[in-house]
Formats: C-alpha cells, structure tokens, sequence
C-alpha cells in the first residue's frame, strides 16, 4: 500500500490558466468555428474530493480531462498535480499516481478482461528492474489486479475476451485496471454511460468508498446531472471552455445557471432521501398524469 | 453475481443475504488461482509454448533438408552435418555431391526461410499493434514494396553492391520501407481514428505507386539484370553465401530484440495512443522504435527475398487465436511459426515442379490472399474499430 505517500489536505490539482486546442483540425471535427477547445481555465480539487465536471456537448469536458492525465498537453496555463508541475514529470510517474478511465475503449485484440486489468500494473513495473523488459507479473500484482476486479463485478469474466463482452461489462472491467493501478487521483469520462441502473449504481458506490477509505480523490465528467448531484461534493458547469460555476451541488444545480448554460427549461427540485438538488426537463406540454 | 462488493459492507443486509455471502467466499478462492493460471501469462507457460514451437521449427527444418531435387536422407543429412562441423567448411567436397547440395545450396536456403519467415511475422505482430488493424502487414501496406524500391534504385546505380564485402542493399531498403511506413502512419493517424479498411486502402495505393515505380526502374535496366531482379521481387529465396546469412542474422537478432523488449509496451498500444500514454506508455518513444525496428526488419528481409506477402498477416492471426493476444508470448511464438511456416512454403516451392523452381512468393500469395479476403469479409466484429 502507498498509505504512507498520501498526501493530507494539500490540493491534488490546481490548474492556472489552461488553454488548449487541438492541433490538427481533422482530430475533432467540431465544425462550430470556435478555435479553443478550453479557453482558460483557472481552478482547484482538492486531495480527497469527488469533483464532478458537467456541461453541454463541446463544452471541453473530455479534452479537460486528458489534459489532467497529461494524455494531451495544452498550449498554454499549468497543471501542477500534487504540488509537482505536471509537464516536468515522466508518464509512468504520472499514471502511478493518476488513473484516467477513458470514455470509449474498444479493443480489436482478443486481450482477456484479466490481462487488460493487470494493464494497470505497467507504470509500476517501469520503476522496477525488469527481466528484459517482460515485467512478469508476481504475486503482488494478481492480487491487486483480483481485489479490483471483485470490486468491479467482473472475476467471473477474468478468461473471457474483452472484445466479445457487454459495453458494461467492458467498462466495468476498465474501471478495474485504473484501480489496478493504485491511483491516488481517478478521472473517469463518462463512467456510468453504458451500464444499467444496477451497476451505475454500484460504481458510484465503489467510488464512494474508495474515496472515503482511501482519501481517493475523483474527477467525474458527466451528461446526467442528477448523478453528479448525489455523488460528488463539489461540481464544476463548464461552457465553451469556460468555468461558469464551481461549488457544492446546491450552488450549481440551480434553473436560473443551468437555464442559462442549456439554454432550456428544467425544473429543480428535492431528492427525497438526500436533499440534493434534482433536475428533471418539463415534459411535454399538457402531459400531466390525472392524479389518483 | 447478484452478491457483490459494496453490499457486502452494506449494514443494510438482511441476515440471509448475509447467510450466502459467507457461503460465497470459500467459492471465490479458487477463482483467484484460476486468474493466474488460465487468464495471464506466466513465465512457465511462456516457457512452455516456446520450447514447445521450436521443437515443432526443428522438425520442419529438418524434415525441409530431406525434400529437393535430390533426395538426401535422414540419415545421411546427419552423417553430413555432424562431418562438416567436424572437419569444417573447407573439406566439404570430400564427401561427395550431396554433401555440397545439403551444406551449400539447401541448408542456407532453408535457414534463410527460416528468418524471413520470422522477421516477416514479428513486424505483421508489431505494427498490427501499433496500427490497431489486425490486417496489418509489411506487404499489404506497401512497406515491403519501399523497401524493395529502395534496394531497386541502388542495384540500378550499382551503389548497394559491396561496401567492406558486405552488402549494403539492406540500408538502402531500410530507407525505403522506413519511408513507406511513415506515410502509411501518417494516413492512418491524421484522422484521429481511421475505419481498418481506409488504411488497407492507403496501402493499396502506396503499393501500386511503389510497384509503378519499380517496375520503370527495371525497364531502363540492362536485360540480364531486370531478369534477374524481376525474379528477385516475385519473392525468390535463393540460396545466399555465408558471409550475407551472418548479416543478416545480426540484423535480425538486433530487430527481434528490440521489438520483444517493446513487447508489453505493445500490449498497451492496442488500447489506442492515449490510454496507452495514461499508463506510463511513452508513447511517441516507443513509436518511434517501432517504426525504425519494423523497417530495418522489412528492408533486411526484403533485400535478399523480395516481396514476400502475407505471411505477416495470417501468422500472427492465427497465433493469436490460439494463444492469445499478449505480446511478449504473441511476438516470439509468431516468429517461430512465421519461420517455420515459410520453410514448409518454400519446400512446397521448390519441389512441387522439380527441378524446376516457383518463387516462394507467389506460393504464400496463393495461400495467403484468399484467407485475407475471408478475413475481411467475416471477421467484421474485430474490424469495426
């Protein structure tokens, strides 16, 4: 365990001025003119949190979270990952350290769910001394790699092909690997989109948890508004590669800021069991249910 | 698994549910020894496949010395081999003509099929890899065409030919594949994420450019020689000398091990560039080696066996399938069915119309294509990337 290197209350990100635009104009076909995929953006998470990044489509939600991962590198502004400027650290000492979970990842090879979970391991292998370049994988590894995929739900599919399971049960078992890899911080893209309520559920929970017993610290990109409002402690609205607002649930799920960023009617209200606000659309005109 | 992680902390359980999580846990222990044994590599079963395939290489190779335009056998192949090494290269021609055809003509031809068959197979594993196109392979994307156009110009100006004794027409087809491979790279990742088949098609075209070429490169030579080296590209194995097979071989253990030590960095590269890179794969380094090492290999092999096709693409698929995808077995165990796989090819070769000689080239087309065209029709689930 790497109890010991956890950082106590300090930031796990605070991220100056960042500004980003992909490169080449055929990487992401937007279409929309607008040059900058993230145009400054100034902003903190704290070590310990479960910060959920919201906002429309193109709002530079998934560029912001490569940008963590140092996946991408911006053009301008600086990241700096737990006191450390991200840009000056290797890419293996980045993924020991961070685990991105990755919107879409759909694999062509038949790699087993416990070979692609045991993928996780690769960053801690590269410190390592290794029988040429192999990194058998020991004991250490299975057992981490095994406590994960229990965690995930996905031990009974350790020997199937990840090519030929459920989109579920594929991002369940990815989910496994960035746990594999011992992270200290998690950014997920998505996480929930293609898993039954059961099962998104069940990953917000393990989230929930990894994040109380281990002071894991989550970065949340997500569409559904309502997950967000019950499982994260602070959320982040973007539009236009811009903050629009950041702060606890109560302060950014409000109709008057989402009107504003969606540009439609919703209506706010009360979760009934957490309090946390709620967000459902109007529906369509004249379509009340008589009541009993 | 309606049982599962969190509802086991849960404090909500009813005493049932909790009844059957206890009755769960001894269930899952041997599921954990399973992970280990059946789901990921370990050294002993990397150990046993390999020693495994080249007992399989060893019997083709030797089964391939018997077959020829005049039969040796067994036992006299072995009487021959043990007196060579036993006197030497310089006492070959005391002991009769078919010691001369076994040690002269047969034996550096079947090893030399040998390690283009391999060297073939380890770059179709590499670059399927890096191109995340299971349809990868240094022929079909026109790599092996560059670098044959590469090795063509230097025979038309006569600079390949010897440098020190030793033939430098590998580098100038390293040059050649090299150059084909970054603009078949290039293609496949301007646009982000390229459909399998635009890339082939990238491949297609590059061919017939580098084929066009060629083929104008050997119109404007002298006659004996455009002879010579039309045969050459049809994919000819002709027996090398010895010194050439030791340069070779250099080329191909250098290639080989640096594509094996690249090995679970390949792993990771199947998942695509930026997953790759958010698990501490560095990956533009390793992309880099990838292409010099895949060219060195096709321009070494290319410049002594011409255009050999297909072998890079249906090996490592059919490894795959029976091994499974993890690279450090997948790229070794490819290799050696690849080597064995060309030895058996070019036995079929160059006795099915003996004495006379087919260019093992156009037996792996023969072979290769129609299962690459089945491939493309019914595999569509792993080509919808």
């Amino acid at each position: 365990m790497r109890e010991t290197e956890r950082p106590g209350n300090r930031l796990a990100y605070r991220v100056e001025r960042l500004r980003f635009r992909y490169r080449h104009d055929g990487e992401r076909q937007r279409g929309t003119g607008k040059e900058w995929a993230l145009t400054g953006l100034t902003f903190e998470v704290l070590s310990g949190e479960v910060l959920g990044v919201i906002g429309p489509n193109g709002s530079g939600k998934t560029s912001l979270l490569k940008l963590l991962a140092r996946v991408l590198r911006p053009q301008e502004g600086e990241i700096h990952l737990f006191g450390s400027l991200l840009a000056a650290m290797s890419q293996d000492a980045i993924a020991r350290l961070v685990a991105l979970v990755p919107q879409d990842s759909r694999q062509i090879f038949p790699f087993t769910i416990a070979e692609t979970v045991m993928m996780g391991r690769f960053p801690h292998h590269r410190s390592r001394s290794r029988l040429f370049g192999f990194g058998w994988e020991g004991p250490e590894d299975i057992r981490l790699a095994t406590q994960a995929m229990k965690e995930t739900d996905v031990v009974h599919l350790a020997h199937r092909s990840i090519e030929n399971v459920s989109g579920g049960e594929r991002q369940r078992a990815i989910i496994a690997r960035a746990l594999t890899q011992q992270p200290q911080v998690l950014l997920l893209d998505e996480p929930t989109a293609f898993l039954d309520l059961h099962h998104q559920l069940e990953i917000c929970m393990i989230l929930r948890r990894l994040n109380e017993s281990r002071g894991l610290t989550v970065v949340l990109v997500s569409h559904d508004l309502n997950l967000a409002s019950q499982y994260c402690d602070r959320l982040m609205l973007l539009k236009e590669g811009e903050v629009i607002r950041i702060g606890a649930p109560q302060e950014v799920i409000r109709p008057d800021v989402l009107e504003a960023v969606y540009h439609c009617e919703v209506l706010v209200d009360r979760h009934p069991l957490s309090g946390l606000p709620r967000v459902t659309l109007p529906g369509r005109p004249g379509g009340r249910v008589a009541e009993a | 698994m309606s049982i599962t992680g969190w509802q086991r902390e849960s404090s909500k359980e009813s005493e049932a549910t909790a009844a059957a999580v206890c009755a769960e846990t001894p269930v899952e222990i041997p599921t954990v020894t399973a992970l280990t044994e059946r789901s990921v590599l370990s050294a002993r079963r990397w150990f046993v496949t390999m020693l495994t395939l080249a007992g399989i290489s060893l019997l083709v190779i030797t089964a391939s010395l018997r077959f020829g335009a005049e039969e040796i056998g067994f036992s006299d192949s072995a009487r021959i081999l043990l007196e060579a090494f036993r006197y030497g290269a310089t006492r070959i021609d005391l002991l009769g003509p078919s010691s001369v055809i076994l040690l002269q003509v047969r034996l550096p031809r079947v090893l030399l099929a040998f390690m283009v068959g391999s060297s073939l197979a380890a770059v179709g594993v590499a670059l399927q890899a890096l191109l995340r196109n299971p349809l990868a392979d240094p022929y079909v994307l026109g790599i092996s065409s560059g670098a044959a156009l590469g090795a063509a110009l230097a025979m038309l100006f006569g600079i390949g030919t010897t440098v020190l004794a030793i033939s430098t027409l590998p580098l100038w087809a390293f040059v050649g594949g090299l150059m084909a491979i970054v603009i078949v790279y290039r293609v496949a990742a301007s646009y982000g994420r390229l459909p399998v088949h635009t890339l082939l098609l990238a491949g297609v075209i590059l061919n017939a450019i580098f084929s066009a070429l060629i083929m104008f490169i050997t119109s404007i030579m002298d006659p004996n020689r455009s002879f010579s080296t039309m045969f050459w590209l049809m994919g000819a194995l002709t027996a090398p000398n010895y010194p050439t097979m030791v340069v070779l071989v250099l080329y191909l253990v250098v290639g080989g091990s640096i594509l094996l030590w690249q090995s679970q960095s390949l792993n990771l590269l199947t998942l695509g560039e930026e997953p790759a890179r958010s698990l501490g794969v560095e990956v533009e380094a390793v992309k880099k080696t990838i292409f010099f090492t895949s060219a060195l290999l096709t321009g070494a092999v290319v410049s002594v066996s011409g255009l050999i096709g297909f072998v890079g693409m249906v090996i490592p698929h059919a490894v795959r399938m029976v091994i499974g995808a993890d690279h450090r077995l997948l790229l070794p165990a490819s290799a050696l069915v690849g080597g064995t796989f060309l030895v058996a090819a070019d036995t079929v070769a160059r006795t099915v119309l003996a004495p006379a000689e087919i260019p093992v080239g156009i037996v792996t087309a023969l072979g290769g294509g129609p299962l690459f065209i089945y491939l493309l029709l019914y595999r569509k689930s792993g080509l919808a990337v």
